[in-house]
C-alpha cells in the first residue's frame, strides 16, 4: 500500500494541495482500501456459504434474486436495515450498541497485518503474529459484553458458554501458531511467508496445521463447535436480543472471521502468495493467495455442513486432554529437533534465505517426527476405541440377557 | 511542543487512560467498571506504541483484554446476582484527600528537578527489537533467573488458582 | 516531542486514581481493579524511563524486561486473587474483605 500512498500523495501535492493534508488523505485512502477489501468480500462470502451449504445438503440455495441468486445478500441487507432496531428497556444502552461494533472491528483489524502480495500490505508489524492473537481476543470481550448488556439470562448463559470455549481453544491455537513463528524466526507476516520460499511449513509440520485448523474452527464457532448458536437445540445464545443490522454485524463478523482464518492459514502454512510465476506480477501473487485461502475456506464449509455438533463437555475434554498436550509436545519436539539440526549444520540458521535444497533435511526430519507422533496417537486412539467397543458390547450383552430374562 | 502525530497520540491516549481510570473508580456497576478498566489499559497499550515498545503493547492487549478482563467479568458474575452488581463506597472523602495529596507530592517531585534535569528528547535510535528481548530473557548475563522464576510463579499460580477455586463436592 | 515528565505525570495520576479505588471501594473485585491500575501506572514509568534513557547497547533492556515481568505478575495476581475472592464468596456469601475475619481473635 505504501507506494500507492506515496504516489497519490505526490500527485496531490503537484496539483497544489497542502503537503500535510495530502499525506493524511492518501493515508486515509490506504486505510479505506485495506478495510474495504474484507468488507466487500463478506458480501460474496455469505452467498458462497449459503450456496455451498445448500449443495452439500442436496438443495439449490438462493436462486431468486439476480443471476444464480447473487443479489440475495443485498436483499437480505435491505431486509435487515428495514427491521425494527430493538434495544431492550433494561439493557445497558451504550455497551449493548458497542458490542457488535467491537466484534466486527476485531475481525477487520486482523487484515491490517495481512500481506496481499510481496509489496501490498497494510503494515508489516514486527509482531504481526502476536498482533493477530491480541486483536482476536477483543472479540471474546465483545461477546461477553453483548451477553451481559442484553440483560437476558439466556444471553448471559450463552455468552458464558461461548467465552469458555473461545478462551480454551486460544491455547492450542497459539501453540500451533508458534511453530511457523519458530521456523521463520520472526513474527512478521511478511517474513513468515518469505521463509516458506524453500518449503511450505505445512510439509514441515502437518500436525501444527491440523491443530491450528481445528482451533480456528472452534474460534469462529463453527460446527462441530457451534455452541455459540446451536439454534436447533438452545435459545440462540449471546445475540438473542439483537435485531436488524446489529445482529447483522455479529453475523458478518462470523462469516468474515472464517474467511480471514482461511487466508491466515494460507499465509502461515501454505506459503501465502508463493506459487509459479508469483514474482512476475503482484496480481498473480494475489491470485495464488486468494486461491489457497479460498480452498481452505471451502474445506471449513464442508466440515461445518457434514460433522454433527459436540456436547460442551466433549468439546472441553477434547481441548484440554487432547489438543493442548499434543500442541505442547509438537512444539517441544520440533524446537529441539530444529536446534539440534542447526548445531549439526544440516538445518539453515536463517530460513529467509534458504533454498529448497537447504531445507530438505529439516523437512524430512520434521515430517518424520510429525508422522511418528500421528502414528503414536492413532495407536492410543485404537486402544481407546477397542476398550469403548468392548464396554459397549458388554453392556449390550447385559441388556440382551435382561430383555430375554424378562421375556421368559 | 509542536502538534504532530506523536503529541496527538499522547493526548488521545491520556484521555483514554485517565478517563478510563476515573470510570473504573467512579462507576457503581462492576461490569461497566471492568469495561472502563479495559479502556484505560488500552490507552496504556497506546503509550507503549508511542514509546516504541510494540511487543509490550500487543502483550498488554492480549493479557489484559484477552485474559484478565474475562477473569474479572467471571468473578463479578459469580459473586453477585446478575441484577444487583452495584457497589457502595466507604471513606470517600478521606480517600479522595489522601490520593490527591499523594498526586500533588508526586507531581511536585516530577516537575521540580530535584535529582537533575529530565531528558526531553527520546533516545535517538532504538536498536532494540523483539528478538533482542527474547535473547536477553534467556541470556546468562541477562534475565534468565527472573524469567525462570516468573515461569515457576505462573505455573504455581495456575495450579493454586485451580485448586482454591475448585468446588469441594465435585 | 513529548517530554518525559508528561509521561510521568500521567502515570502518577493513574497511580493515584488506583489508590483512590483501593481505599474507597468495599468490593474485593473493585479493589483488585484499583491494583491493576496502579501496576499499569508503574509500567508506563518503566517503559518511559527506558525509552528516554540512553539505550545504546541491545542488552540495556531493564525497563522493557521489567515491564514484561510486571505483566506476568499481574496475570498471576489476578488469577489467584479472583480464585480467593470466589472461594471466600462461596464460604461466607460476601466479597467484602473486612467481613472475612474468621481468624480474628
Amino acid at each position: 500500500m505504501d507506494e500507492l500512498c506515496t504516489g497519490l500523495c505526490k500527485l496531490m501535492v503537484e496539483s497544489g494541495a497542502d503537503a500535510g493534508l495530502a499525506q493524511f488523505a492518501s493515508l486515509l485512502v490506504g486505510v479505506l482500501l485495506v478495510s474495504g477489501v474484507p468488507l466487500l468480500t463478506v458480501i460474496i462470502l455469505i452467498w458462497v456459504e449459503r450456496k455451498v451449504a445448500a449443495r452439500i445438503q442436496d438443495r439449490i440455495g438462493p436462486n431468486r434474486v439476480g443471476p444464480l441468486g447473487l443479489m440475495q445478500t443485498f436483499a437480505d441487507l435491505l431486509k435487515l436495515l428495514g427491521k425494527e432496531d430493538i434495544t431492550p428497556t433494561s439493557a445497558d444502552r451504550v455497551l449493548y450498541n458497542a458490542a457488535p461494533l467491537v466484534s466486527f472491528a476485531s475481525v477487520v483489524l486482523i487484515w491490517v497485518v495481512v500481506p496481499f502480495t510481496p509489496f501490498h500490505f497494510g503494515v508489516d508489524l514486527e509482531i504481526g503474529a502476536l498482533y493477530f492473537v491480541a486483536i482476536a481476543s477483543l472479540g471474546t470481550l465483545a461477546i461477553m459484553t453483548a451477553g451481559w448488556a442484553s440483560n437476558n439470562k439466556y444471553a448471559l448463559l450463552g455468552a458464558f458458554r461461548v467465552v469458555a470455549l473461545l478462551v480454551s481453544y486460544e491455547v492450542p491455537l497459539v501453540f500451533a501458531l508458534l511453530v511457523p513463528v519458530m521456523l521463520a524466526g520472526s513474527m512478521s507476516m511478511l517474513d513468515i511467508v518469505n521463509a516458506q520460499a524453500g518449503m511450505w511449513f505445512v510439509v514441515l509440520s502437518p500436525l501444527a496445521f491440523a491443530i491450528f485448523y481445528i482451533s480456528s474452527q472452534a474460534e469462529t464457532g463453527r460446527a462441530p463447535f457451534d455452541l455459540i448458536e446451536a439454534e436447533s437445540e438452545l435459545v440462540a445464545g449471546f445475540n438473542i436480543e439483537y435485531s436488524g443490522m446489529k445482529f447483522g454485524m455479529f453475523f458478518a463478523a462470523e462469516f468474515l472471521h472464517v474467511f480471514t482464518n482461511g487466508i491466515l492459514m494460507a499465509l502461515l502454512f501454505f506459503g501465502g502468495w508463493m506459487g509459479p510465476l508469483y514474482y512476475e506480477s503482484p496480481l498473480i501473487a494475489f491470485a495464488w493467495l486468494g486461491l489457497k485461502g479460498t480452498i481452505i475456506y471451502l474445506t471449513t464449509l464442508w466440515l461445518r455442513n457434514t460433522v454433527p455438533r459436540l456436547r460442551i463437555d466433549q468439546i472441553m475434554a477434547f481441548n484440554w486432554k487432547f489438543l493442548v498436550p499434543l500442541s505442547i509436545a509438537n512444539l517441544i519436539l520440533l524446537s529441539a529437533a530444529l536446534k539440534i539440526m542447526q548445531e549439526l549444520g544440516i538445518a539453515p540458521r536463517d530460513m529467509l534465505s534458504a533454498s529448497f535444497v537447504d531445507v530438505l533435511p529439516t523437512t524430512v526430519v520434521m515430517l518424520l517426527i510429525n508422522l511418528a507422533m500421528v502414528a503414536y496417537l492413532l495407536g492410543i486412539l485404537r486402544k481407546r476405541g477397542r476398550e469403548a467397543r468392548r464396554e459397549a458390547g458388554a453392556n449390550q450383552g447385559m441388556l440382551a440377557r435382561a430383555a430375554s430374562g424378562a421375556g421368559d | 511542543m509542536e502538534l504532530n502525530a506523536v503529541t496527538i497520540g499522547f493526548f488521545v491516549f491520556s484521555i483514554l487512560t485517565l478517563g478510563g481510570g476515573i470510570g473504573v473508580v467512579t462507576t457503581r456497576n462492576l461490569f461497566q467498571g471492568t469495561i472502563w478498566l479495559m479502556v484505560s489499559l488500552f490507552g496504556v497499550a497506546g503509550y507503549f506504541v508511542l514509546l516504541s515498545a510494540p511487543f509490550l503493547a500487543a502483550v498488554q492487549v492480549l493479557v489484559y483484554i484477552g485474559a484478565i478482563a474475562i477473569l474479572i467479568t467471571f468473578a463479578v458474575m459469580l459473586t453477585r446476582s446478575v441484577t444487583r452488581i452495584n457497589e457502595r463506597y466507604i471513606r470517600t472523602i478521606p480517600s479522595f484527600v489522601a490520593s490527591l495529596a499523594l498526586f500533588l507530592v508526586l507531581l511536585f517531585g516530577i516537575t521540580v528537578p530535584i535529582f537533575g534535569d529530565y531528558p526531553t528528547e527520546m533516545a535517538p535510535t532504538v536498536v532494540m527489537t523483539t528478538r533482542d528481548l527474547g535473547v536477553a530473557l534467556v541470556d546468562g548475563n541477562g534475565y534468565v533467573v527472573p524469567f525462570l522464576l516468573a515461569s515457576v510463579l505462573l505455573t504455581a499460580a495456575m495450579i493454586g488458582a485451580i485448586f482454591i477455586a475448585r468446588d469441594e463436592e465435585s | 516531542m513529548v517530554p518525559l515528565w508528561m509521561y510521568l505525570a500521567v502515570a502518577a495520576a493513574l497511580f493515584c486514581i488506583g489508590v483512590f479505588g483501593v481505599l474507597s471501594r468495599r468490593n474485593a473485585v473493585a479493589i483488585l481493579m484499583g491494583v491493576e491500575l496502579m501496576l499499569n501506572a508503574v509500567n508506563i514509568n518503566l517503559v518511559a524511563f527506558w525509552r528516554y534513557s540512553e539505550t545504546g547497547t541491545p542488552l540495556l533492556l531493564s525497563g522493557y524486561a521489567f515491564t514484561a515481568f510486571v505483566l506476568i505478575i499481574a496475570a498471576a495476581e489476578a488469577a489467584v486473587g479472583l480464585a480467593i475472592i470466589i472461594t471466600v464468596y462461596r464460604n461466607r456469601r460476601s466479597v467484602i474483605p473486612e467481613e472475612a475475619d474468621t481468624l480474628k481473635g
